[in-house]
């Protein structure tokens, strides 16, 4: 059964989920709120998940797109990782959006390696979810 | 003995634990998606195998961390477990932040779990449209147990009680004096009364309250519902919990109680399901049948009246003039 993108009449699914070791998540907690008003069903995975976690819950809840949060610094380790295990899984169609505190130079690899919109302090809600339902329905 | 049934494929993949299978699934039965219909009717003889704990109560009396401690529980017994947490949808944006997830602990790499998170999408009675079919797809994948969690629930909110088979009130002690446990409804529907946080002061009462409640009688079915103290921060009861819901089941055995409450859970919902259907035909007619459009003129018009109209809808429109 093909995975049939999220259609203007059914709801998009995505994961926000915060990987590594961050002490808070008001930030993840602002932008689910924002896809939530935007119409979205977000499913809120929280603080301290592991790369395999994230994935393993974009699987299972069958999301149409992913949302990263990090402030650790560690998105140069933790990123990568879930991208590869995404491809490993034969899910690398699930499109991968993050936030947080990315130096830009980081920012342009991981844009390289797959990550497809990063969104720096300062970015507005509706950027954010303009991009993110772009993301969600226009992926192959 | 067994006419072994031809599966789509779909569905001997989610029979064979094809997790990503019954993921989309899962999705495509949330959205009434055509590509599910055949899946959920040639699955539905392999489902009924699986208890279908259901838990319920009001908002943030720790449904979700006991729904944890359940699933690391019956992982400790060898059980394999599928979960279905629900969460309400904005009634304004259609929206829903589904946070059940994030009590969940468990291995990343433990395949005897599964988790579904599922909006309510408008339904009304604690739980969604799709659950028991979802919950039913659980069954057929091959989980020991399924869990299913409610909304948080206000004292109507009692659909778990058609999908369930064992139900679940979780309530937390100072949520109101013994009259409040008399009130129909929620209360009504328990098999296991859980008091949770009973690291708090005031969970004897609660206790003593509900103790009372079960012992005015009056049940349905010869069960009494039995009353169990847990806590998730000082860890206590789960296991406790879990004997109740293993004792409740063994009753429905051997009462004949499983048999009686699937009759009447499965008529209503082949009821419902036909209900639906002629209410989507109806809708339909009158949107296309040009004599039926002019019905609806005149009850605007305050030619006749809704009851008549509905009437001659029914009835065909043919008398429809």
């Amino acid at each position: 059964m093909a995975k049939a993108r999220a259609s203007k009449k059914t709801p998009i699914r995505v994961l926000i989920a915060k990987p590594g070791l961050d002490g808070h998540d008001r930030g993840a907690k602002v932008v689910a709120r924002a896809l939530r008003d935007a119409g979205m069903e977000v499913i809120y995975a929280g603080l301290r998940q592991t790369p395999e976690e994230v994935v393993r819950a974009a699987l299972e809840e069958d999301v149409d797109l992913i949302g990263l949060s990090i402030l650790s610094g560690a998105h140069m380790a933790l990123f990568p990782r879930i991208l590869a295990l995404l491809k490993a899984q034969g899910a690398s169609n699930i499109p991968v959006f993050a936030g947080g505190i990315i130096p830009d130079e980081d920012a342009r690899r991981l844009k390289k390696a797959g990550i497809r919109a990063i969104f720096g302090p300062g970015t507005s809600l509706e950027e954010i979810v303009t991009t993110a339902q772009s993301l969600a329905r226009h992926t192959a | 003995m067994k006419a072994a049934p031809r599966l789509p494929a779909a569905a001997k993949a989610i029979v064979d634990g094809d997790r990503r299978v019954l993921a989309r699934t899962i999705t495509a039965v949330e959205n009434g998606d055509p590509s599910a219909d055949r899946i959920v009717r040639s699955l539905y003889t392999r489902s009924g195998r699986a208890p279908v704990v259901g838990l319920t109560g009001p908002l943030g009396v720790g449904k979700s961390s006991i729904v944890n401690a359940l699933v690391g529980r019956l992982r400790a017994l060898g059980q394999t477990v599928g979960v279905i947490g629900v969460d309400p949808s904005s009634p304004f944006t259609g929206g829903s932040v589904l946070g059940d997830r994030i009590r969940l602990e468990r291995r990343a790499d433990d395949a005897g779990v599964f988790f579904r998170s599922m909006a309510s999408r408008g339904a009304a009675g604690g739980v969604a449209a799709a659950t028991r079919e979802v919950s039913r797809l659980l069954d057929a994948a091959g989980f020991d147990v399924i869990l299913v969690e409610t909304v948080g629930s206000g004292q109507v909110d009692v659909a778990i009680r058609d999908i369930a088979s064992t139900s679940i009130v979780v309530v937390v002690p100072h949520l109101g004096d013994e009259v409040q446990t008399l009130k129909a409804g929620l209360f009504e529907i328990a098999d296991i009364f859980c008091v949770n946080k009973t690291d708090l002061p005031g969970a004897e009462l609660a206790k003593k309250d509900l103790s009372e409640l079960v012992s005015l009688g009056g049940g349905r079915s010869g069960w009494v519902p039995t009353i169990v103290g847990t806590s998730t921060v000082k860890p206590s009861g789960i296991d406790e919990l879990w004997n109740d819901v293993v004792a409740h089941e063994k009753f429905l055995d051997s009462s004949g109680e499983r048999t009686q409450g699937e009759r009447k859970r499965l008529s209503s919902e082949i009821v419902g399901l036909a209900r639906d259907r002629v209410g989507q035909e109806l809708t339909r007619r009158l949107e296309r049948d040009p004599s039926l459009r002019r019905l609806l003129d005149d009850v605007v018009a305050r030619r006749i009246d809704p009851r008549t109209a509905a009437d001659r809808l029914v009835t065909g429109s043919r008398r429809a003039r």
